[in-house]
């Protein structure tokens, strides 16, 4: 066998994972990526004895499993990309290339991802970025950012147009960069290490800090009691209602249509009030923790949210039916920043972003973990890939999760078992999670030196592969839908800086 | 027309009356409270992950603090978190919570420059940079101006460029990859002007203190005129200290 064949938090002996050369390395993959119900959910190169050793992890959909496989290769040699033949993997590719100096023979545009402060090419820094650029003297130009209008983070935006029209849109990113990935292998407590975990994306924090206890616990060999796993699917489930709520907000907004706004948005209070009753923090910070739980979820709790949703149902399906009823709502949303399912399978999205384009590509159902596979969740997919499938997959989700949790806190069991004491990580291992957060699938994975220390952490947000795709909805239209297409897809910033 | 009436007249009275004595639901965990009881001080020192305490005094500086609570977990008779969200202040010196004393922490009148009170306690337009933030204190912010908290009411905005700005709200702990675009917009804003600092990460680095990929070298290049604790900072904590630091006077 040339792969490896891992189920969601399998920890095996990084010896375990097959090495392959580089030609075959890049057929095995390149064949994988092709059958029906896979995708990439990680490739990366580490630091191995001088060289670069290259892992890819190939999810197969269909069979819940992680084909991985390996390579070892030199920088100096100039490699032939994956790229050339599969677009997915442009970005993976990049990155390798701007980390490690490993150099493309045939990569279509081997352009920086987030100027690292560890890159290999330290000659040129963010403001040197290559922009495509175009000569006719019926084109302009529109530079936004990295500072936005409003109170949002920073990336810049660089527009092609003729007229109104957008022809390209170019998105440099990387002013974010925190050096998270470095992060967690110099700070060696594991309170910082999820405390970073929290903070990779401060709107998607149960969903990130799941992904790396997930991880960890895998790796300390450790198996969570069930009513840890019941409080990390709650989670990650009102984590979802409150951020699509406050995204129709957000929606509403860039279509001037005031009432939603507010509605939605003050609909999305409750939801983070509650976060903040069941651990004090808002945004569930400090809920999740390895191998315990400093806020066990009550049976109060679970009245109170059960009085909570019957309240929020009301007022949110009302909201729901007048906006999308709405005419000068839906002539903004119907077929504005569209991306075909095709487009969608050549870029590798996930999520919702995926979702909305008629892929089925969901963690959950996937590759189940915590108390998923007892859900027996079924994705919601819409097929127009514009604004509009990203609304309804919204409202749909919303009701879908809360669905979920009032199924979930009927059985909350006071007897908790008295959860085991963490080891310490196994040495010499590799492990990957993933979990699907509201934006889409995240991926942690982790690579462990003999002593058990931590000599590699790989961290992919959906971002990571959505971004391409709100470049490539824009195309051909009107700029001023620019925002309402953004705030649809509502992707990542400092999650994809890292 | 009528149901949007409907919906409107539904939705009640969302607004908090006085955001000045408001209550917080819940077990929030805000401004923390340490006694004197004797523990093993090491031991609660190097269980920070941000290096947020110190001994001999026990002390927690809340420019450091990521408000986990871990702290009070493991040592339940020493320190206390309360639910007092009032902990912005001007003066660095009042961020550090000090064992046995229990102070309310507030703006320190000396230190607010004149112009403050003179140019903006009627209306105060600020400009937000997220410098590595993790879009949680954004998010926050965002929420200051919604129907909840409604910050507008005070005269307190965010505005889209820094030409209609009184002031810079900073939130992350200042990547490098920011640094200059931050210098710029700073710069575009006229004088006089204030800068807010939003958040343990923009404060102090956060659990980010110590990366290589941070350079915080503007704050050393000017006054800062509010520090605003959190990870992320409550609406609530926002809110008073800015309307602390316009409305007080020397």
């Amino acid at each position: 066998m040339n792969y490896i064949s891992l189920k969601n938090n399998q920890t095996i002996a990084l010896s375990a994972i097959p090495e392959l050369d580089y030609a075959s390395f890049l057929d095995l993959n390149l064949s994988s990526i092709n059958s029906s119900g896979a995708h990439c959910v990680n490739y990366f190169g580490f630091p191995n004895a001088g060289k670069i050793k290259l892992i890819c992890c190939i999810a197969d959909d269909e069979l819940h499993s992680i084909r991985v496989s390996s390579s070892v290769v030199e920088t100096k040699q100039p490699l032939l990309s994956f790229t050339k033949h599969n677009l997915v993997f442009e970005k993976f590719e990049r990155e390798i290339h701007e980390n490690f100096g490993v150099a493309y023979k045939d990569h279509p545009w081997l352009k920086p991802v987030r100027f690292p402060s560890n890159r290999f090419n330290k000659k040129e820094g963010i403001a040197d970025y290559p922009f495509f650029s175009i000569e006719s003297e019926e084109l302009h130009e529109v530079g936004v950012g990295p500072i936005h209008a409003g109170i949002i983070e920073p990336g810049h935006f660089r527009f092609m147009c003729n007229g109104e029209q957008i022809l390209h849109l170019e998105i440099q990113l990387g002013y974010q960069h925190r050096g998270i990935e470095q992060l967690f292998l110099e700070k060696k407590k594991l309170l910082q290490r999820i405390t970073l975990a929290e903070n990779v994306s401060g709107d998607s924090v149960a969903a990130h800090s799941v992904a790396f206890i997930n991880l960890w616990e895998s790796l300390c060999n450790y198996q969570p009691t069930s009513d840890l796993q019941l409080a990390r699917t709650l989670a990650m489930e009102l984590e979802r209602v409150a951020v699509h709520t406050g995204g129709l907000s957000g929606m509403c907004t860039d279509v001037a249509y005031q009432l939603g706004s507010a509605v939605f948005g003050r609909l999305r209070t409750p939801i983070i009030n509650f976060f903040q009753k069941w651990c004090g923090n808002r945004l569930a910070k400090g809920l999740i923790r390895a191998g315990k739980t400093n806020f066990p979820f009550t049976n109060e709790l679970g009245d109170e949210l059960t009085k909570l949703f019957d309240e929020f149902e009301e007022d949110f399906e009302g909201m729901s039916e007048e906006l999308f009823e709405l005419p000068s709502a839906l002539a903004r949303f119907e077929k504005t920043g569209v991306i075909t399912e095709e487009q969608a399978k050549t870029i590798g999205t996930t999520g919702m972003s995926a979702r909305m384009s008629g892929i089925n590509r969901d963690i959950r159902a996937s590759h189940p973990y915590d108390l998923y596979a007892e859900l027996k969740h079924q994705p919601i997919i819409k097929h127009h890939g514009d604004v509009y499938s990203r609304a309804q997959i919204r409202k749909e989700e919303i009701r879908q999760s809360i669905r979920y949790i009032r199924q979930l806190i009927q059985n909350v069991s006071l007897e908790t078992d008295k959860p085991g004491s963490l080891s310490s990580p196994q040495p010499n291992s590799f492990t990957i999670a993933l979990v699907e957060g509201w934006r889409g699938e995240i991926c942690h994975c982790a690579i462990t030196d003999e002593g058990g220390e931590l000599i590699h952490y790989k961290i992919k947000d959906p971002s990571f592969h959505n971004w391409l795709a709100v470049a490539l909805a824009m195309r051909n239209n009107e700029i001023s839908d620019f925002p309402i297409c953004n705030k649809s897809f509502d992707l990542s910033y400092c999650g994809h800086d890292l | 027309m009528l149901d949007n009436l409907k919906i409107l007249f539904h939705q009640g009275k969302q607004y908090i009356p006085d955001v000045t004595t408001a209550k917080v639901p819940g077990i929030f965990r805000g401004r923390p409270v340490i006694s004197t009881e004797k523990v093993n001080e090491t031991e609660l020192m190097e269980l920070c992950p941000t290096n947020a305490i110190s001994i001999n005094p026990v002390c927690i500086d809340l420019g450091k603090c990521t408000f986990c609570g871990e702290c009070a977990f493991a040592f339940p008779d020493k320190i206390k978190f309360t639910t007092d969200y009032k902990i912005a202040t001007n003066d660095p010196k009042k961020l550090i919570v000090l064992e046995g004393l229990g102070e309310t922490i507030e703006l320190n009148p000396e230190l607010i420059r004149a112009e403050i009170y003179k140019c903006f306690s009627g209306s105060l337009k600020l400009r937000q940079v997220s410098a590595g933030g993790d879009n949680s204190c954004e998010l926050e912010l965002n929420a200051c101006s919604n129907v909840n908290f409604d910050m507008g009411r005070f005269g307190i905005e965010f505005v889209a460029s820094p030409r209609h700005a009184d002031g810079i709200v900073i939130t992350g702990p200042i990547t490098e990859n920011m640094a200059e675009p931050l210098q710029i917009c700073y710069d575009a804003i006229p004088e006089p002007k204030i800068i807010i600092l939003a958040g343990t990460d923009a404060i102090s680095g956060g659990i980010f203190e110590g990366s290589i990929a941070l350079n915080r070298s503007f704050l050393t290049r000017y006054k800062i005129d509010l520090y605003v604790p959190g990870n992320p900072i409550h609406p609530l904590t926002f809110i008073n200290g800015v309307l602390d630091l316009i409305k007080k006077r020397k």
